[in-house]
């Protein structure tokens, strides 16, 4: 009998860094999908069968249905994601299954490809990489105010959350030296605001008194569609949406409308309803709103990281020893 | 042919010109003068070469004899040399080469060159001197704009946002994986910047709480910038070799035209962000592309080419790891409006004779 047998099994759903790859390989046995194609539902309940850890990413849903397709040996379930609503945790909590994310590490990533929207939609970017491809440089700029935008410079900025992420968002656009930073959120962090400044104010006057609105907070139920026509018609004509948390969390018809009609002045979105946003969503046809493929977390050294803390958790539920980020 | 009108103007007291309120007739397209009373010898004749924003267009016509461009198009050569003859003063546009051929053709009453940007390279300082002309910039006004644009400049290049947006409108976007589209962070990063002056140094200020874990520059000493951001002064092959962000906020000189080339390219890293918000004629775009097409570098983000416009053939724009955008540094309204105040101002205080708010000094 080889010696890889006696090794814990683990289904890895994508590929990922061959350094993580190689850590993993080294301390189980481990199946992945190698495949450019995402696996359908049925390929990865057949794959997980008799596994004792699934290393998933936030299109997995983890349900009564997979925890039966796996078995009753599934120890653990690492997901590749901050965001949990993927995963019926109480159920995981019942079968005895750990489950572990990835907070913490994607700070800084997410954080700064909130800026790279920020700063997108101030800019006009999306118009002037296009207005550069079709030709429009020339005689446009002649007049002196061809794609003039927004200064973040003596702005106001309405963060919709101020957790790690948002935060980290908020500091970074201190150094820009804006007039205000306001913020909601259930109840006031002063430990995160009182640093920078940051003023703990009502939903409704954030939207009515912010240049930039950012939405950095966790989805539930309780905030899905937060950002319907109401919310819009509040927010100023010239100010510019972000949002890097859940796209549940906008009213994407009552966005396009806003967006449309002038109601507000631009948005960056990296995350929407549906993921991936078909081609033909009328929101990409707009140059006022620019859609990133939920790419927030996306550098080498946080990728890794994010790998990296899936597998230490991985390992220490394999081992009955305390999880790094377990979920409960 | 020119149509002269007679329009309403703001009372000046010090120049005291006879107010005219008379039905305005203008012929579509041609130059409009404004004349600020019926026999307005006394004041300065001065050409402005493009539409400019309407409190500076205001305030030039308020105490000039003003030839407004207002056409869309820019004026050709030719036809910019034909209207500057007599002028006393020019408001200009980076875009205008202002060289001994356009000061002769303007003729010996041209006393004041304004223009409406912070780079000079397209004037000829040496010539103006030697003429007796002043010349007036609008330094600091723009520079948090520009500093703002270069910033979304270099996180666009870096996070790759441009393929991130054409991947969503072509539907590559699918059930993605770790690593797809992976960029390069500035969490503990080194970044370079190439001219630590007012732009440079505002840059830096913003990029600090990224987690930048060094600052790098080039260029001339800035104590501000080494006691807040501990930024350290090096040498320029040094600061290529280590960096991660390259930055280039310098003034275009002589010593700074293409000091970009192949040779700096090949002592970056292999997966350097290189970001220009200056002027085009720093780089060698012939290099550039080299070096952007065999992976000497990582990536690139310009905000400046040449030549400006940039042909929508150049092999630049079919790059993946390459961002263009049409020179907007400074486009912001309040900032644009402020500049173009500012070029009128110099151009009125030159032409009284007065301290000029931001004069080149030769």
């Amino acid at each position: 009998m080889s010696l890889s047998t006696q090794l814990p099994k683990l289904f890895v759903i994508r590929p990922i860094p061959p350094t993580v790859m190689a850590r993993l390989r080294r301390r189980c046995q481990v199946t992945v999908h190698e495949s450019d194609q995402a696996p359908t539902r049925q390929e990865y309940l057949d794959a997980v069968r008799g596994v004792d850890a699934f290393f998933i990413l936030p299109f997995v849903k983890v349900d009564k249905e997979l925890l039966d397709a796996a078995g009753p040996q599934l120890k653990v379930i690492g997901t590749f994601s901050v965001g949990v609503e993927h995963i019926d945790i109480d159920l995981c909590k019942e079968r005895g299954v750990k489950v572990a994310n990835t907070p913490g590490v994607v700070t800084t990533a997410t954080a700064e490809h909130a800026m790279s929207l920020i700063l997108a939609a101030a800019c006009r970017l999306r118009e002037g990489i296009q207005g550069v491809n079709d030709g429009l440089w020339g005689n446009k700029w002649e007049s002196g105010l061809w794609l003039a935008g927004a200064e973040i410079a003596g702005s106001v900025i309405g963060m919709v959350g101020l957790g790690r992420i948002g935060l980290a968002i908020a500091k970074r656009l201190a150094a820009f030296e804006v007039s205000k930073i306001l913020y909601t959120a259930r109840n006031p962090r002063p430990e995160s605001a009182d640093p920078i400044g940051a003023e703990y104010v009502t939903f409704n006057d954030l939207l009515e008194q912010s240049d930039f609105v950012v939405i950095a907070c966790s989805a539930n139920d309780s905030n899905k569609g937060l950002f319907n026509a109401e919310a819009f018609k509040r927010m100023k004509k010239t100010s510019i949406l972000v949002n890097i948390a859940r796209g549940t969390i906008v009213d994407q018809d009552a966005l396009y409308e806003a967006l449309k009609t002038g109601e507000i002045g631009a948005a960056g979105l990296d995350v929407t309803t549906p993921e991936p946003l078909p081609p033909s969503d009328p929101l990409l046809g707009l140059p006022n709103c620019i859609v990133t493929p939920h790419i927030a977390s996306c550098t080498v050294t946080t990728h890794t990281a994010m790998c990296d803390l899936v597998a230490d958790n991985i390992f220490a539920a394999l081992e009955g020893k305390p999880l790094k980020t377990p979920l409960y | 042919m020119a149509l002269r009108v007679n329009c309403a103007a703001r009372f000046i007291a010090r120049w005291k010109p006879r107010i005219v309120f008379s039905q305005t007739e203008k012929l579509r397209g041609a130059p409009v003068i404004c004349n600020t009373n019926m026999s307005s010898a006394n004041a300065p004749k001065v050409f402005v070469s493009r539409r400019i924003p309407e409190k500076a267009k205001s305030l030039i016509a308020s105490q000039c004899n003003a030839i407004l461009w207002e056409k869309d198009e820019p004026p050709t050569r030719a036809e910019y040399l034909e209207k500057i003859s007599g002028i006393d003063g020019l408001f200009c546009l980076l875009t205008d080469k202002i060289d001994a051929q356009l000061l002769d053709a303007a003729g010996p009453n041209l006393r004041v060159v304004s223009t409406m940007s912070v780079g000079y390279d397209h004037v000829d300082v040496k010539e103006c001197a030697r003429r007796n002309i002043s010349v007036g910039y609008t330094p600091g006004i723009l520079t948090k704009a520009t500093a703002e644009l270069t910033i979304a400049l270099l996180l666009a290049t870096s996070r790759r946002l441009k393929e991130g947006i054409r991947a969503v409108e072509t539907g590559e976007w699918g059930t993605w994986k770790p690593m797809w589209l992976c960029g390069q962070g500035l969490d503990g990063a080194t970044v370079g910047v190439v001219g630590m002056g007012r732009i440079g140094y505002t840059v830096a200020q913003c990029l600090n709480p990224f987690g930048v874990a060094r600052f790098l520059y080039a260029g001339h000493r800035n104590a501000d910038a080494e006691a807040e951001l501990k930024a350290e002064f090096v040498d320029i092959d040094k600061l290529y070799s280590e960096s991660d962000f390259v930055v280039a906020c310098c003034a275009l000189t002589p010593e700074t035209a293409g000091m970009f080339n192949a040779d700096a390219f090949r002592k970056m890293k292999k997966t350097a962000v290189f970001v220009n918000s200056s002027r085009g004629g720093v780089v060698n775009q012939e290099d550039l592309i080299a070096a952007l097409e065999s992976g000497e570098i990582g990536a690139a983000g310009l905000d400046v080419t040449t030549p400006e416009p940039l042909p929508t053939d150049s092999p630049l724009l079919s790059l993946k790891n390459c961002v263009v955008l049409p020179h907007i540094g400074s486009a912001t309204h309040d900032t644009r409006e402020a500049m173009a105040v500012l070029a009128a101002e110099n151009l009125i205080a030159g032409l009284k004779g007065e301290k000029m708010p931001s004069k080149i000094d030769d």
